[in-house]
């Protein structure tokens, strides 16, 4: 492999999906991502919930009272519509990511692909990336930890969680070995796209075309632009709804981009710490 | 379809409109232990105290200067130990000093503490074993060029982040943040110093702890409908006993605390809680509004609309 491939990412067409949850599977097969428990929820057929340490692929289920398409709901039968949205949600692959830009011991990296992965040999569970990324992707693993990997038996220095921070990977190791990630190949209904993300954009923008022409219901293109808020996604959707209907933030901004002036202002609140505490000698000591 | 609310509207009523996957949150609560606001109060003693002690030195106020060489070298002592605490890997906590990333407020943050704590233990160890060479006085001069951006960088850090209430602060934050480790090292000062080297001690706490209510009013009131959160749960009551007790430290120290030692040092002892419970109230507010999806829904929203 190349040091400077094509950037790659996925193109997520909720339009197609089938709420089967093989990517969920896959994923978890393929990265040995392990079982966090078993719930049941109620959120329809979801009891996975929200991507996280342990998710990496999550499939949300959105049970609405509306019409499927605007010109009269032919799969309708009922007086009432009914819509069943699905959308297989994974990391985003920011072009700026703020969970790269925060990560202090430089674990979370751009790959040759361009796409974002931690070092889990670099990882010391510092937690920034969690609270800095906009769409919730991070998280911390509270698992404990495996047998070839027993803490430190040391005041303050051990601990027996996991304690790492983990997320999808896009399957890096598939990707260097030439093969396209496991949700992508694992999905039926080709809902989920693996390739370069300049074909997957051309691609996306012909897609909404048809289902516009077709006069679907609120279909929209979600992290495709360039000039978003964080760069446009590696992982991008297209969706049905708006992107908080599915737990997706409806403007996410990488918090680094107001960065230089809270350095500034950080700079100018640091002068007034000395300049405030200097006045305080004014007038003497008693 | 829902349109985006327009006009203005209080928070609850633009919540019950906006539409959510079963109200789960958006962006993640952060995964920090009450470690960090510990070490927001030492970090922040730590070094607005390095500041303290080198003015007192240049003034020759050797009482004063003695102390917060003390006082500010046992808290830089104390503030990695809460991090490192923190880490969900403290075995790795080295990794901090891999890289320098500019872009990660912890990241230079690390380096600040690593650096201002160094130099700080230096000149605290020759203090104590009296040796008062060039060593020292760089030490010194290391620990109060250090000093500020140490109290201040926290602030930087939270506001570097996703969460509604962090984020949309970032003018506010390093200067609270600021404000408050000035307040709380000039108490810690005070409770330590005898009265007649203690007047700069007392003008810090007091003028720290006023510049300190002044920002945290102004940060709620800038904060619009995401400020909520500091009128509720955790929040709320942290933010109450903040203002109570730093408001009541600030007046003991300011009518009292001239004349009577224990009047000064219950109001240093106020002040040093009520700036622990400001720390304690920001922190939870990040949870607070990272819990709930409508404030980072509603902030966006409002965002794209201006």
């Amino acid at each position: 492999m190349n040091a400077t491939a094509e950037r790659v990412g996925f193109f997520t067409d909720t339009s197609v999906c089938i709420g089967c949850k093989a990517c969920e599977v896959a994923c978890k097969e393929w990265n040995l991502v392990p079982e966090d428990g078993l719930v049941w929820t109620g959120d329809s057929y979801d009891n996975t919930s929200e991507l996280g340490a342990n998710t990496w692929r999550h499939v949300a289920f959105v049970e609405q009272r509306a019409p499927l398409r605007l010109d009269g709901d032919v799969a309708t039968l009922d007086a009432e519509p009914m819509r069943w949205l699905m959308e297989s949600d994974v990391c985003k692959h920011c072009t700026h990511a703020g969970c790269l830009d925060v990560c202090p011991t430089g674990a979370l990296f751009r790959t040759e692909f361009g796409t974002v992965v931690v070092q889990e040999d670099v990882c010391n569970g510092c937690g920034y990336c969690v609270p800095a990324c906009p769409f919730g992707v991070l998280d911390k693993r509270h698992l404990p930890r495996k047998p070839d990997d027993m803490p430190l038996q040391l005041p303050l220095l051990g601990k027996n969680e996991d304690g790492r921070v983990w997320k999808c990977t896009l399957c890096y190791d598939r990707l260097k070995g030439g093969h396209e990630p496991a949700c992508a190949q694992a999905c039926p209904t080709k809902s989920i796209q693996f390739g370069e993300l300049d074909e997957l954009r051309e691609r996306a923008d012909k897609r909404l075309e048809k289902l516009q022409a077709e006069q679907w219901n609120g279909a929209r293109l979600y992290g495709r632009d360039e000039d978003d808020g964080v760069g446009g996604f590696g992982a991008f959707f297209l969706l049905l709804d708006e992107p908080e209907v599915y737990g997706l933030p409806p403007d996410p901004v990488v918090p680094t981009k107001h960065l230089p002036r809270l350095w500034a202002s950080t700079a100018l609140a640091s002068a007034a710490v000395f300049a405030g505490v200097a006045l305080a000698f004014l007038g003497g000591r008693e | 379809m829902t349109g985006t609310p327009s006009g203005k509207r209080s928070v609850t009523e633009l919540g019950s409109q906006m539409r959510s996957y079963y109200g789960r949150p958006i962006v993640k609560e952060p995964v920090w232990q009450p470690e960090i606001p510990f070490y927001l109060w030492t970090g922040g003693i730590g070094g607005a105290s390095s500041v303290l002690h080198g003015v007192a030195r240049l003034t020759g106020n050797h009482e004063l200067a003695k102390r917060t060489l003390l006082i500010g070298a046992a808290a830089d002592a104390v503030s990695p130990l809460l991090l490192i605490s923190d880490l969900g890997r403290p075995e790795r906590f080295l990794n901090m000093f891999r890289v320098f990333k500019v872009t990660s407020p912890m990241s230079v943050g690390s380096w600040i503490l690593g650096v201002s704590g160094t130099a700080s233990a230096t000149a605290a160890a020759l203090e104590l074993l009296g040796l008062r060479g060039p060593m020292k006085w760089l030490a010194e001069a290391v620990s109060f060029v250090t000093g500020p951006p140490l109290a201040t960088y926290t602030g930087a850090l939270f506001a570097n982040t996703a969460i509604p209430v962090w984020s949309e602060a970032r003018d506010e934050l390093p200067w609270l943040f600021g404000a408050s480790a000035s307040a709380s090292a000039g108490a810690a000062a005070l409770i330590a110093t005898p009265a007649e080297s203690a007047a700069p001690a007392r003008r810090a706490a007091i003028g720290g702890s006023l510049a300190a209510l002044g920002l945290a009013e102004l940060m709620e009131r800038k904060l619009g409908v995401v400020g909520e959160v500091y009128k509720q749960g955790d929040a709320g009551r942290y933010g109450k006993i903040a203002k109570a007790a730093t408001a009541a430290g600030a007046a003991l120290i300011a009518t009292r605390g001239k004349r009577s030692r224990a009047a000064a040092a219950l109001g240093g002892t106020l002040v040093l809680a009520g700036e622990l419970a400001l720390r304690w109230s920001v922190f939870r507010a990040g949870f607070q509004s990272a819990a709930d999806p409508k404030y980072t829904v509603i902030t966006q929203k409002e965002r794209s609309r201006a």
